[in-house]
């Protein structure tokens, strides 16, 4: 019986050092799948590092790319084939997962979308809340 | 880039004259809808079969046809891919109900023979013309064939092999296939990869128009046509478009039944002639004495095309809803010996396979089977 109030308190401090200062999480993941992201809104905190864990349960490779209009419409005409060397702009391969730490300085919505052919227009889009 | 698939195209053709005069029309058919492709300006291969998909994932499959026959416990396929021009490699993937005894070329009229029966209409083709998790065990291969210019691998395995196995072999799939290959795999792991070259085919001599038809032969108890898949990489708004012949014993019972969006156009028993033509081509010996052709023309929008099409040849409505696609293997169980169909499906469905299209761009590299 005394294991129970032991697992609480440790249970209860991961959750404190997994959030910024205003209670977002620091360490959010994000699971593709069926070609569609979930959860499709995420919330973090400005000003922190925020480790985003990118799981990509599809055979085939998906992007997860974040930021403003601007961005998303650069890479609707795009020609990169891969993603990796900003940390706002990944490709995930098939049955894989990655990593990425982003410090969010502005608060606001911004869509993150998979820019692959038809990936879009088929739904896989989602919004990350900066608070 | 757009890729394009045309139906197949249909002809006119004079009242039954003798046999010899009669195969030799209807090879002249197929001339006269290569000179219509090239009229029109079509320069991507096309498939007679399947859902297509081209290198950047766009869709443009206008009209597909397939054949499929079930005699004696054997479910017959017949398709066709065919060569409209261009370069480049393409591919497809065709889901199946069982492992194939036999994949070969197909016979040269079978499916204009019975698009003759049903549709005797002159009509123009159609034109539109890193950190691995979880690493999938690998698809089996459990057959490998070259058919003139098409590599064809058959494969076992879910969802996730299948699509690994697919992108590892230069194919390059829509959003939805992950969905639609664990549909699949689900009911029957098994799925047909089939890559055509165009390079190849301009070097053996193939010309615009000339069609690669390809008869598979798959032992099982509950025969389907795989329909979902004709849907792979549309928009859910698209259209699909496709006619499926079934010839069976008996006037079958369908499922999901035919309505608005699948209509039956055809529904007679077949005449002597018919059956005559079709069991004359090559590899049709198996095409019985008497028998219930069925004809559908599926036309609507790829969202609502969520289903497969189950047959059972009694006629009795025991059309299995899982080999409809209509209930989940784990929800529904086996289907129960009665509920099977019967032994005699002389089911020729020409169904325009061209249904499986899952293609691609630039292949990576090359079928080891590759014989050319």
């Amino acid at each position: 019986m005394r294991a129970r109030p032991t697992a609480l308190a440790v249970a209860s401090a991961l959750l404190l050092a997994a959030c910024g200062d205003g209670g977002s999480p620091t360490r959010v993941e994000l699971t593709m799948h069926y070609s569609a992201f979930s959860p499709r809104t995420l919330t973090v905190p400005r000003g922190v590092p925020v480790t985003l864990v990118l799981r990509n349960d599809d055979p085939i490779a998906h992007e997860w790319i974040v930021g403003d209009d601007s961005v998303h419409e650069r890479h609707r005409t795009g020609t990169e084939p891969v993603h990796g060397e900003r940390p706002t702009e990944l490709t995930v391969p098939g049955l894989a997962e990655r990593t990425t730490v982003v410090t969010f300085e502005r608060p606001g919505d911004y869509r993150f979308v998979c820019h692959l052919p038809g990936h879009e227009s088929y739904g896989m889009t989602g919004v990350l809340r900066v608070v | 880039m757009t890729w394009t698939f045309r139906r197949r195209a249909l002809a006119v053709l004079p009242e039954p004259a003798p046999r010899r005069l009669r195969l030799s029309r209807m090879r002249r058919i197929a001339s006269t809808a290569a000179a219509t492709a090239l009229l029109l300006g079509l320069t991507t291969p096309a498939y007679a079969c399947g859902g297509l998909v081209g290198p950047n994932g766009a869709v443009n499959l206008l009209r597909t046809t397939t054949f499929a026959g079930y005699a004696d416990g054997v479910e017959h396929y017949v398709t066709s891919f065919e060569f409209a021009g261009g370069g480049g490699e393409f591919g497809s993937i065709i889901p199946l109900p069982g492992v194939p005894t036999s994949v070969v070329r197909g016979g040269d009229w079978t499916l204009q023979r019975l698009a003759k029966e049903t549709e005797p209409v002159r009509r123009l083709a159609d034109a539109g013309s890193e950190v691995a998790f979880a690493a999938a065990a690998p698809a089996e291969v459990i057959l490998e064939v070259t058919i003139d210019a098409l590599d064809i691998t058959v494969l076992k395995g879910g969802g996730d092999e299948v699509g690994v196995w697919a992108a590892d072999n230069g194919f390059r799939l829509p959003p939805d296939a992950p969905e639609v290959l664990d549909f699949y795999a689900e009911r029957s792991p098994i799925f047909l990869a089939a890559r055509f070259d165009a390079e190849a085919a301009r070097k053996r001599g193939q010309q615009v128009g000339d069609g690669t038809p390809i008869h598979v032969a798959i032992p099982t108890d509950d025969p389907w046509v795989p329909l979902r898949i004709l849907g792979l990489g549309k928009q859910a708004s698209e259209p699909v478009e496709a006619d499926v012949y079934l010839l069976t014993e008996r006037r079958p019972s369908l499922l999901p039944a035919p309505r608005a969006t699948m209509p039956l156009v055809h529904d007679a028993r077949a005449s002597d002639l018919l059956l005559d033509d079709l069991r004359s081509d090559k590899g049709m010996e198996w095409v019985p004495r008497t028998a219930w052709l069925s004809k559908l023309a599926i036309s609507g929008p790829a969202g609502e095309l969520t289903h497969d099409l189950a047959i059972d040849e009694t006629g009795l409505g025991k059309s299995s809803p899982v080999a409809a696609g209509l209930a989940r293997v784990s929800a529904a169980g086996p289907p129960p010996a009665e509920e099977r169909v019967p032994l005699w499906l002389v089911g020729a469905v020409a169904a325009l396979l061209i249904a499986c299209g899952v293609v691609v761009g630039p292949l990576a590299r090359r079928l080891p089977t590759d014989a050319r």
